[in-house]
């Protein structure tokens, strides 16, 4: 049974998991049909707040919404935020004003999400569209989603499934919440990236690391490429971009390594040329436009799961 | 605790509405069978199976209708159960939806609103194991297996070979 | 006017009754014999010690009275049962000057809760370019003999060797906060396992134990006292160890803070648990009891923190570092070192009296309890437990990271030079000049 929000991976246990991935299929079904829009969240009020820039998750997460009838406000508070926090308090309190039922929050720092669902500011149900460093629950949801679509046989379970997870692991939300999802459903894990971008908590995260991309690939059934922030070079986390895209960039050399039957995805917006080239990104492996696709599926999802029933107060009174 | 019917006689009622089908639509060639899950797919298979027999093959499909129903917000959410579509669609069709039981007539509302999502059939027929009165809305079966006048305290239980390891329909007393 | 302590217990056991005319101990008799005196104090066989002494508080005034005033602080002193506290320089304007340093003394003397001793900035600004008038600012009114650019780390290598050269004219001291800053650039907590998961920027432990090393070689070079304030990590504690066996002149101090919480509470981004230096791991708060006991570190010391709640109730990143102190220092040692048996009450007495007024030159304080002793007392029920709440703090602000912890030890009474400031663990109204 799913909690009142989604925060974390943790959040859900493996049969929650399996559940969305069904309802997303579910779903995928039906919109297959002509008419793509479904009565389920009709009278719900959901709150796109986004406080970073990220036009392919608000709107994934918005035509998400709208396919369940929900109405929809999006919310930007770009740059109003991180310098000064209380802005978060006060526009949490504006949302509750308006009756929200869910808030889709996306948010520089770490822990924005948790804190909106934990501080009693508001009684929506809040859903981590992305945080800081931290996790972005629903990207590893419709990773998963498009992983058991290329592979039908791991329809309950990734026991068997290997999946490396590459570059900038150290700041990646996606990778911190496949890691835990992939995990949770079985699946073996390695990270690849220079050791720059490995965080040092990674040993206790049950994955292998490895510094060797060239070495990994024949055992990957799924590549996943993270994007790399041109950034984190002028941090020293890497010398050159030349020289990580020479050791760490999926080209069609590496592309042709990559195990027989495999798949690369990447969580986008791709730097083409940079971490993968544009022949890998446009490869028959490459799944990236399922992703997108997906993406809303698996949001749907997640809305119905959160929004489909009665408020769990009004559940326990009944 | 009454059993109202037992296997043999919810055969011969699926065989009566089978043949009733036939009558009302001239044959089987326009027509498309949908189940509601979980009961009233089981139902529609055996339906389509008896067409199949008695006349032709029928395209045969499922229609969920969770995500139409007006009392989400009373009950925890519940998983999507499966749609399955026939090839040919739906479109300018004999819609016959299949279901176990009739009672407030909302699920078959939500069925309408689901099959009007999907397409425009030439028209939707109602068939029904078991009709148990108490209607909230103005729907009526096209084809029924049993009448069963009940009370409202009192509720219809269908069990099915498929999942409940045998056919029997009882009423229950109390909730 | 006299002031008498009925059968209060002393440390090493005994009942006495104590008789205080003026600012000072009188008489020390056994418990029943006193009777003379026109206010009596009861202490029902509560433990007497001498007044706890803090060698690093945020008191924020002056510049952000709306976290903490010297009036609050010194109310939050006398309720933790401290007779004296040391006003950290990071007020607006930084406390670098004679003229700062003697406005903070006059207010604490103006309170007259309990004396107020201000600490000098290092630099000017805690800017860490150029030394502060560390001279004037000793002999100014308020006799400055602690320097601290806290809350930044005296950085440049040649300007802290200047400082530790520098005041050995005068007997000073600089308590150094030891932050390499570059290995610290957004840091947000402990570099380990919990900030990987939470995806916060990690602040490594070698940050502190870089400089804590360099720091101990350049004392030992110049042959200055060094003071490193608020000891976090395990390895810190060894380079302390190291560097005392060597025979350099390095003391050391830990707050109650770090001898109870990890890094675990970091979970939840609550930013009352967000600190500088930040909550380490258990082994760093094992390492930091068994030095804490066996002398390595010589003192506790609050690193008392006020925040307005709009600074912490917000995003862990947009929030402010620190937490209050002062009001649950002696409970949180009493739980971590004498309920453990790492420590008895004399140690503890030690380290949160007699040592810290050996290091900071303050006279007054941590006096043993004898006839002609400053009366700088507290009483406390050592029976009692209490549960801390943030709304009923003394302190201006609310940010306890201990709030509705079950605490050990109850402080009853406060004796400061001869007054009582405390009683039934209620500030005395008439008590404050």
């Amino acid at each position: 049974m799913m909690k009142t929000h989604l925060l974390s991976i943790n959040d859900l246990d493996r049969a929650d998991v399996i559940s969305i991935l069904d309802t997303a299929e579910e779903l995928g079904k039906i919109s297959d049909g002509a008419s793509k829009k479904l009565p389920t969240l009709r009278g719900r009020t959901i709150v796109n707040l986004f406080f970073e820039d990220s036009t392919r998750t608000r709107i994934s997460f918005e035509s998400a919404a709208k396919r369940l009838s929900a109405d929809v406000i999006n919310f930007s508070a770009k740059g109003s935020s991180v310098s000064k926090g209380e802005s978060l308090k006060d526009t949490a309190q504006t949302l509750q004003a308006m009756g929200a039922d869910a808030v889709i929050i996306r948010h520089s720092a770490s822990g924005a999400a948790q804190r909106l669902a934990d501080s009693g500011w508001i009684s929506a149900a809040v859903i981590n569209a992305g945080d800081g460093t931290h996790e972005h629950p629903t990207q590893a949801l419709l990773d998963a989603y498009t992983i058991r679509q290329n592979f039908p046989h791991f329809r309950n379970g990734f026991e068997g499934l290997h999946v490396g997870i590459v570059g900038d692991i150290l700041h990646s939300r996606v990778a911190r919440s496949n890691v835990l999802l992939l995990k949770k459903l079985g699946a073996k894990v390695t990270l690849i990236a220079p050791p720059t971008l490995i965080p040092v908590g990674a040993s206790t995260w049950d994955v292998e690391v490895s510094y060797n991309f060239d070495d990994a690939l024949p055992e990957l059934d799924v590549v996943m490429m993270l994007r790399i922030q041109s950034e984190r070079m002028q941090n020293s986390f890497f010398p050159s971009e030349r020289e990580y895209s020479r050791q760490f960039g999926l080209d069609a050399r590496r592309l042709k390594m990559q195990k027989s039957g495999g798949i690369v995805m990447h969580p986008g917006p791709m730097n083409r040329g940079l971490e993968i080239s544009a022949d890998s990104a446009d490869s028959l492996q490459s799944v990236v436009l399922q992703q997108v696709s997906n993406g809303v599926l698996t949001r749907m999802a997640v809305l119905y799961q959160l929004l489909g029933g009665a408020p769990l107060t009004q559940q326990a009174g009944a | 605790m009454a059993a109202v019917l037992d296997a043999g006689d919810i055969g011969r009622a699926l065989k009566r509405i089978a043949h009733e089908i036939v009558e009302r639509n001239h044959g089987t060639s326009n027509l498309t069978i949908l189940g509601i899950p979980t009961r009233g797919a089981f139902l529609s298979e055996r339906i389509s199976a008896i067409l199949a027999e008695i006349d032709s093959p029928v395209p045969h499909g499922t229609l969920d209708i969770t995500l139409h129903r007006d009392d989400l917000r009373l009950r925890p959410p519940r998983p999507l159960l499966p749609t399955v579509i026939p090839a040919e669609g739906i479109e300018g069709r004999d819609v016959v939806l299949v279901d176990d039981v009739l009672f407030s007539g909302r699920t078959i509302r939500a069925a309408l609103d689901a099959i009007g999502e999907i397409g425009r059939p030439k028209s939707v027929q109602l068939a029904v194991l078991v009709d148990r009165g108490h209607r909230e809305l103005p729907i009526r079966a096209d084809y029924v297996g049993k009448n069963i006048p009940t009370s409202a305290t009192e509720s219809v239980k269908v069990l099915l070979s498929e999942i409940d390891g045998d056919d029997l329909v009882e009423i229950v007393t109390g909730s | 006017m006299s002031l008498i302590i009925k059968n209060a217990l002393l440390v090493d056991g005994q009942r006495i009754d104590l008789l205080i005319e003026e600012e000072k101990i009188a008489q020390i008799a056994p418990a029943g014999s006193i009777t003379k005196g026109s206010q009596v104090i009861d202490a029902k066989g509560s433990l007497l010690i001498p007044g706890l002494v803090d060698l690093h508080t945020h008191l924020r005034e002056p510049g952000r009275e709306d976290a903490e005033t010297v009036d609050t602080g010194s109310r939050a002193a006398v309720r933790g049962g401290f007779t004296a506290i040391s006003a950290m320089a990071n007020t607006l304007p930084v406390a670098d000057t004679a003229g700062v340093v003697e406005q903070i003394f006059r207010l604490g003397e103006a309170t007259g809760l309990c004396d107020v001793f201000p600490i000098g900035a290092v630099t000017v600004g805690l800017e860490g370019k150029k030394l502060s008038e560390l001279g004037a600012m000793n002999q100014s009114a308020a006799k400055v003999r602690i320097f601290s650019d806290d809350g930044k780390c005296v950085y440049d290598p040649l300007i802290m060797r200047r400082a530790l050269e520098y005041v050995k004219s005068f007997d000073g001291l600089i308590s150094q906060h030891a932050q390499e800053p570059r290995l610290t650039e957004g840091a947000q907590m402990n570099e380990g396992a919990v900030s990987s998961e939470l995806g916060l920027a990690g602040w490594p432990a070698i940050a502190e134990e870089a400089i804590i090393a360099r720091d101990i070689l350049l004392a030992e070079h110049v042959d200055s006292r060094l003071h490193i304030a608020h000891l976090t990590t395990a390895g810190g504690v060894e380079l302390v160890r190291w560097a005392k066996a060597r025979g350099v002149k390095v003391t050391a101090e830990v707050t109650p803070h770090h001898l109870l919480l990890t890094d675990e509470s970091v979970r939840g981004y609550d930013a009352v648990f967000k600190v500088n230096p930040p909550l380490r791991t258990e082994v760093d708060v094992m390492a930091l009891r068994a030095g804490l006991a066996d002398g390595t570190i010589d003192i506790v010391a609050t690193d008392h923190a006020p925040h307005p709640s709009e600074d912490k109730d917000c995003e862990w990143q947009a929030a402010a570092f620190g937490m209050l102190g002062l009001e649950t220092a002696l409970s949180v040692v009493v739980q971590t070192m004498i309920e453990t048996g790492l420590l008895d009450w004399a140690g503890l007495v030690q380290r949160m009296s007699t040592n810290p007024a050996k290091i900071a030159g303050y006279t007054d304080h941590g006096q043993v309890i004898a006839v002609g002793s400053v009366a700088n007392l507290a009483l406390i029920d050592t029976q009692a437990r209490w549960t801390v709440d943030r709304n009923k703090m003394a302190s201006k602000s609310k940010n306890t990271p201990f709030n509705k912890m079950e605490l050990p030890a109850v402080v009853t009474h406060t004796i400061y030079r001869g007054r009582l400031v405390l009683a039934d663990s209620e500030v005395r109204e008439g008590a404050a000049k």
